[in-house]
């Protein structure tokens, strides 16, 4: 299931959701992503607040083939995506992915193949300011190599 | 054909989005792309290094020789930055 939406998210609430009413499941992965004030370089680069941009038709195709592919390659009993978008503060939560399976190595693997993909396929643009003004975040090679990992695995 | 324009893009082109008539020798990505920088120093701007501008054609990552006609809905941004911090 895939969510796109400016609130944040209760993670219990949604973690367990997952796994109500099943005896199917063995294993539940999550991850979450928080908006990070990244202050390592100097005080005048520290984010002070970011803005989520994105594309929502596209958002909900993408979200929503991201997760049929590990559903094909993991043997996964449910999986969500939730993701917000507008202005996060430093402490918000941005991200939640959570996948349900049998047995944990498919829960554990399929998060991160989710969370992987959903950083270099999903339509969505960084904004963040900070002390010296607002700029756009540029593309990371890093998450491209992060998700290319997977191309090989299953 | 509707086109949409997100982030930087949206900025220096100073739109969200537009309808357009596509002139009938414009059949690709590529030919999409020359034809929208002769609009204006604000499209020339932002297509100026089409290495940093993804394109998706209905809601779809689309290459440069792919097709385009009226009737679709084609985006144009940056790479995406979902989880980035340079």
């Amino acid at each position: 299931m895939i969510r796109v939406q400016r609130e944040d998210f209760d993670i219990g609430a949604e973690i367990e959701a997952l796994s109500e009413g099943r005896d199917d499941v063995g294993a539940v992965a999550s991850f979450v992503g928080i908006t990070r004030a990244d202050a390592s370089k100097d005080a005048g680069d520290a984010v002070t607040a970011m803005t989520l941009e994105h594309y929502p038709a596209m958002t909900e195709k993408q979200l929503a083939d991201i997760e049929a592919e590990a559903c094909r390659r993991w043997n996964l009993t449910a999986s969500l995506i939730v993701h917000r978008y507008g202005r996060l503060e430093p402490g918000d939560r941005i991200v939640l992915v959570v996948t349900a399976a049998a047995h944990r190595r498919a829960a554990l693997d399929a998060c991160a193949f989710l969370i992987d993909w959903l950083k270099t396929k999903a339509p969505f643009w960084k904004r963040e300011e900070t002390a010296d003004g607002a700029r756009w975040v540029s593309a990371r090679a890093a998450d491209d190599h992060a998700a290319e990992r997977w191309r090989d695995a299953s | 054909m509707t086109l949409l324009y997100f982030a930087w893009v949206r900025e220096r082109i100073g739109l969200d989005t537009e309808e357009i008539a596509l002139p009938a020798d414009v059949q690709t990505v590529a030919a999409l792309l020359d034809w929208l920088r002769s609009r204006g120093d604000g499209y020339a701007s932002a297509l100026e290094d089409l290495s940093v501008i993804r394109v998706a054609v209905n809601q779809e990552f689309a290459a440069p020789d792919h097709a385009v006609a009226d009737g679709d809905e084609i985006a144009l941004f940056p790479p995406v930055t979902g989880g980035a911090r340079p």
